[in-house]
């Protein structure tokens, strides 16, 4: 598409003083015959806005080029409709950081000018992805988490399909004596409310309830998920299995292969776990949903290494979720021969050589022993209640829950660790050391309890079926829990439009719980919301581009439907991708992975990009002024680059920074123009990667290390030096870290004859 | 939707901001009001993130970028909500709105490095001093100079303030003494409250020699000492001769979990320090850190994190509780007196610096809500559950991934506030 780019070059925040401005718009009106160039100072003032609307209209300007302070400050100034808007940074990445009225600093700035000239240039006309779409959300799981997802959703207006495995609605919740639900005063037990909420459920009417059913699969994309639903039975052990060993087989694969981005599939090797049945063959609902909250709850831990407790041998040794149910019926009477209990001792941590004796639990088990010991101490007055832990984990007001249980003289507290239980004379006797009441203790009570861990549902068992070509699982974070690994952003799963909330993501007590499914049905409705407007969700929200394929160039190479970090891609038959607009979060990770080159939005493209490498002029290499391109992540290193602007950091001059999306971001054909254009070295500045990523797209800075690894080739064809590549983390408060590495690379640089391409 | 509605969050920290963008990227209108000239709140002072050891401006940056381009957010610093009235559906809110006394272009501290004026930096918390105009720090939004009125009143007649606003002049920054606080009213459909947390005054620790030991510090003192734009730029030094820190001592629960300050635990201090120790030992690989702790409390999946910090065989834990503090004169070493809880002996030991883990206090134990139907329990945590909405530590202790679940439900909460009405 051709455009008519108006430029605009601010003079102001001492840009007028360092640079030779009527060089930089020669540069735009002689080299590229731009129809307005205007120098002025603070563009984003009301009356320099007006000229760029006049000249909008009189001109027929089409794009709006703003040379001047960085573009994440005034963008509200900025906002044309109907006209692209981009932005050169001329004070940050230029004056800020380089001596004034330099030639240095004059070359630099003109190839800004060439480059995002270039850049704005590349803008195609494309419509936003609009289809028809749902706003109905599918909640799984109808325990406490699950169905206050669907009273808020439904509160809010929207219709909800709730599937629950079981006959009946609510979950764990039923089998529990009495709750802590953390009101004031905090320190009272009261009756689970879950029968309050499987009536609130019954009574909307923007709820139906799939009782006894489950998800068979979920196929489609946010905005139009199709979902096959299923009454509960064998088949699903069928699927469990499947799956379990579909991953298992992945994860060997994987292991074998090496880093990542190196999981191509062998011959043969099914890239789908079986499905067992055929939905034509049995009796299931279809409905269509824009998003999902999986609320699938958890299952009690079988306690680990606890045989010297007596669990599995003795039969007063019980878990506390036997407890609750023995709580439930009244009186608490001892399994082995019916006798009201009288004294229990509760056991926190089983013992020290296990790692971590409650993986899933820790979150509330102090709350459930004391909570328990409670229901001993009110049952019976008599009643003697033990609890040994390691670190009593009371948070926020449970701590007064827990000094009302310590003002309570039937119930000692006590830091301790179990050696060994027993048969005694009248009951159990539990031998405890490293207490508060001496180094080894002995008690003797009628029941001993033992905390369990809360194992997320999702994982080991099928639950949501996901017909997607990365599998039918949410991936999960470093944990093994099913929850976003930002710490900032929690809900952002790595498949769009399906939040988890409650127990799936970790143990949680009731009133975390509700707190976190109301959150999660806030995102389920905000996805449907922008994916019905043609709009990306997090960490782009709001940005109409998607990606286009040119698939008649497709060599199926399958790079673009594994590297996603979001599984946006299926596959066709034929092995081309198969792309699902509303699955995809913008970070054109697959735009770097394509060799053909041809998955583009429509302002970033392959060319896009190339061209900006190619519109930089490259002296010759008597000059002595080497070149370097430097590919940044937009999200955390422009900032730094920023930073390191407002602080006056100065580095070489002989760099030129191209923002991308992510640093994965990155097309190996870029590198490729660089080298052949001259360019000496090239630099990528990226997210720190890892266990701990920063990365906004999970694992994009480290496939473009990855991709880096694979440059070789292209370097020895062109018979250059492999350290004329590097790779940089950074994290996004290093800027003082900033000039170090560029100086450095460009010291580096230097003991290299320059690349002979210069001038071909 | 049928028709945009408009929700007023309260409140300009990492909660407030986050249900003011999953708001508005949900479909409402939002009028966001922060207190202090720039939005972060106390995450913006953090240096890192457990368990992931992230730095917290990462994902304001993201969240900052989601406020630039989303029309349907109006952003006023420097406010303050006076008066709340009406009900869920049809609330009417008074916004006072101080100058900043600065107007500029978007400029930066160093624009400003000429003036004469210092103040304390309260983005520091104190530890060193700022220009009276100033950027409040880098990743600032709105990135705009601010300007301290009343420090700059006191000298305006001076040739110096008058060389300095002629300078600034010139770069386009335009200093205005005369500007006055506005008042304006606003039409809501819903009130999101999230004014957060203080921590609490470590002065009220009595024995806990904080002010009148040299080198006793709290823990968001100990954030910003860590940081690298801190006041000593990363550099873990001791305040009293700026020596390097070799021997750190942490005292949990310093007002927490204690009747005669906050009875309730404030359920971060003991990651908190966990993730300090592991400034100090990366900063110095010599040091030692010793952490008091009555219960270590590593809820949930941040067990991973501590037994990551507590492999490291130089961050030793003592389950005691610490109830003295004192310097030696000469060598301001801080001396700490305690009970080691198992052992039942008596702690005396000497440490370079001490770091007081004190808790979260509610805002709104000091400053309640000036609108109707909220209630709150014995410490000032917001338990009313309708009409104005509480979101984050409002409501509870809480680390940064439940204040944002937490204010993504409210932003639902809101949400329903708007419909059928």
């Amino acid at each position: 598409m051709d455009h008519k780019i108006g430029v605009y070059i601010d003079t102001g925040y001492g840009i007028g003083e360092a640079l030779d401005i009527e060089a930089l718009c020669t540069v735009a009106t002689g080299e590229f015959s731009v129809p307005v160039c205007r120098a002025e100072s603070y563009w984003n003032e009301p009356d320099k806005l007006a000229i760029i609307r006049n000249d909008i209209a009189g001109e027929g300007l089409t794009a709006v080029l703003i040379a001047g302070p960085s573009p994440r400050v005034h963008q509200d100034a900025f906002k044309f409709d109907g006209t692209i808007v981009e932005r050169a940074n001329l004070r940050e990445h230029v004056v800020w950081c380089q001596p004034p009225n330099h030639e240095d600093t004059q070359m630099l700035a003109e190839d800004y000018i060439r480059m995002w000239i270039v850049k704005t240039s590349k803008y195609e006309d494309r419509p936003p992805f609009m289809e028809e779409t749902s706003k109905d959300i599918l909640v799984i799981g109808g325990g406490m988490t699950g169905m206050t997802a669907a009273l808020e959703a439904a509160a809010a207006g929207y219709q909800v399909y709730l599937v629950e495995k079981e006959p009946q609605l609510g979950g764990w919740a039923n089998k529990y004596a009495k709750v802590f639900t953390g009101k004031p005063p905090y320190t009272e037990l009261t009756d689970s409310p879950v029968q309050e909420k499987i009536a609130a459920v019954n009574k909307s009417d923007k709820i139906k309830v799939f009782a006894g059913h489950r998800v068979f699969r979920i196929s489609g994309a946010p905005g139009m998920f199709d979902v096959i639903v299923r009454a509960d039975g064998p088949w699903i052990e069928k699927l469990d299995t499947a799956q379990n060993e579909w991953l298992a087989a992945k994860k060997a694969r994987e292991a074998a292969g090496g880093a990542a981005g190196e999981k191509k599939e062998a011959e043969g090797e099914p890239t789908e776990p079986e499905v067992p049945d055929d939905p034509s063959e049995f009796a299931h609902e279809v409905v269509r949903v824009g998003s999902v909250v999986l609320a699938a709850g958890w299952r009690p831990e079988e306690p680990q290494n606890a045989e010297h407790l007596g669990y599995g041998t003795l039969p007063d040794v019980i878990t506390n979720v036997q407890l609750e149910e023995l709580a439930a019926k009244g009186k608490i009477t001892r399994p082995s021969d019916g006798k009201e209990v009288s004294s229990i001792a509760f056991i926190e941590c089983m013992g020290p050589e296990v790692e971590h004796p409650l993986l899933y639990g820790s979150n509330v088990s102090s709350l459930v022993a004391l909570k328990q010991a409670q229901y001993l101490r009110k049952s019976n007055p008599d009643g003697k209640a033990f609890v040994f832990y390691n670190n009593m984990r009371t948070p926020g007001q449970y701590e007064v829950f827990y000094q009302a249980m310590q003002d309570d003289p039937g119930v000692f507290l006590s830091k301790g660790i179990p050696t060994g239980v027993a048969s005694a004379a009248s009951g159990l006797a539990v031998d405890v050391k490293d207490t508060l009441l001496g180094e080894q203790l002995r008690v003797n009570v009628d029941l001993v309890v033992l905390s369990t861990g809360m194992v997320p549902v999702t994982k080991d068992a099928a639950v949501l079926n996901l017909k997607y070509r990365q599998g039918p699982f949410l991936p999960e974070n470093p944990y093994g829990f099913n929850d976003s690994h930002f710490i900032c952003f929690p809900y952002e799963t790595q498949r769009t439009g399906i939040y988890t909330a409650g127990c799936v993501r970790q143990p949680m007590d009731f009133q975390s719980c509700e707190t976190d499914a109301t959150g999660a049905a806030l995102k389920a409705i905000q996805c449907m919301e922008l994916v019905a407007q043609g709009k990306a969700v997090h960490p782009r929200a709001g940005d109409e581009s998607f990606p286009e394929i040119f698939v008649t160039r497709c060599t199926q190479c399958k790079r673009c439907t594994e590297e996603c970090p979001f599984g946006a891609y299926d596959e066709q038959p034929n092995g081309t991708p198969m792309p699902n607009p509303t699955r995809c979060r913008r970070c054109a990770i697959c735009m770097g992975s394509c060799p053909e080159r041809i998955i583009s939005f429509r302002d970033h493209s392959v060319d896009m990009i190339g061209s900006m490498v190619k519109a930089m002029s490259v002296p010759d290499e008597y000059a002595e002024k080497p070149r370097v391109v430097v590919f940044i992540c937009e999200n955390d290193a422009y900032p730094v680059l920023d930073m390191a602007g407002m602080h006056r950091l100065q580095y070489s001059a002989f760099v030129r920074f191209i923002p991308l999306r992510c640093l994965g971001n990155i097309n190996m054909v870029w590198i490729a123009d660089a080298l052949s254009k001259g360019i000496d070295g090239i630099m990528l500045i990226g997210c720190k990667y890892g266990d701990d990523y920063q990365c906004h797209f999970v694992k994009g800075s480290e496939l473009a290390e990855y991709r880096m690894g694979k440059i070789s080739e292209t370097l020895q064809r062109l018979v250059l030096e492999s350290d004329r590549i590097n790779v940089q983390q950074l994290a996004i408060d290093e800027y003082y870290k900033l000039p170090g590495i560029i100086n450095d690379f460009i010291e580096l640089l230097s003991g290299f004859d320059p690349n002979p391409y210069k001038g071909f | 939707m049928a028709g945009q509605k408009t929700v007023l969050v309260v409140g300009g920290g990492i909660s407030g901001i986050t249900a003011a963008v999953e708001a508005a990227e949900a479909g409402c209108k939002v009028i966001l009001v922060e207190r202090l000239p720039y939005l972060g709140g106390r995450v913006a002072q953090l240096n890192k993130y457990f368990p992931k050891l992230c730095p917290p401006t990462c994902g304001l940056e993201i969240n900052f970028r989601r406020i630039r381009r989303n029309p349907d957010i109006t952003v006023y610093t420097l406010a303050e909500v006076e008066r709340i009235a009406g009900k869920p559906g049809a609330y009417t809110a008074s916004i006072k709105i101080s100058p900043r006394y600065v107007e500029d272009h978007t400029a930066t501290s160093k624009c400003v490095e000429d003036c004469p004026v210092e103040i304390p930096n309260d983005f520091n918390y104190g530890m060193d001093k700022t220009k009276a105009v100033s950027l409040p720090y880098e990743m600032a939004y709105p990135m705009n100079l601010v300007a301290n009125g009343d420090a700059l009143n006191k000298v305006k007649d001076t040739p110096g303030f008058k060389s300095f606003v002629e300078s600034c002049t010139k770069k386009g920054i335009r200093i205005d003494l005369e500007a006055k606080a506005e008042t304006i009213d606003v039409e809501v459909d819903s009130v999101v409250w999230a004014t957060g947390w203080r921590p609490y005054d470590a002065t009220k620790l009595e024995k806990l020699g904080f002010g009148t030991c040299a080198n006793v510090i709290t823990n968001v003192m100990m954030e910003r000492l860590a940081a690298a734009n801190g006041p000593t730029r990363g550099e873990i030094v001791r305040p009293s001769d700026g020596k390097k820190v070799n021997n750190l001592a942490f005292v949990q629960c310093a007002g927490s979990r204690d009747r005669n300050h906050l009875p309730y635990c404030s359920s971060i201090c003991c990651l908190a320090s966990l993730k300090q120790a592991t400034y100090l030992r990366d900063y110095n690989p010599e040091a030692q850190a010793q952490i008091f702790y009555i219960d270590l409390r590593a809820h949930g999946r941040f067990e991973f994190f501590f037994d990551r910090v507590t492999k490291d065989d130089k961050i030793i834990l003592t389950k005691g509780k610490i109830v003295n503090v004192t310097e030696d004169p000469v060598t301001k070493d801080v001396i700490l007196e305690g009970e080691d809880i198992l052992s039942g002996q008596k702690i005396r030991r000497t440490f370079d610096m001490a770091v007081l883990a004190t808790g979260m206090q509610p805002n709104t134990s000091v400053e309640k809500i000036p609108g109707p139907g909220v209630t709150y329990d014995d410490f000032g945590f917001v338990v009313s559950a309708t009409g104005i909405h509480g979101a984050g530590v409002t409501k509870r202790p809480m680390d940064v991934g439940t204040c944002l679940q937490d204010a993504t439900g409210a932003a639902l909460k809101a949400l329903q506030d708007t419909v059928g009405r």
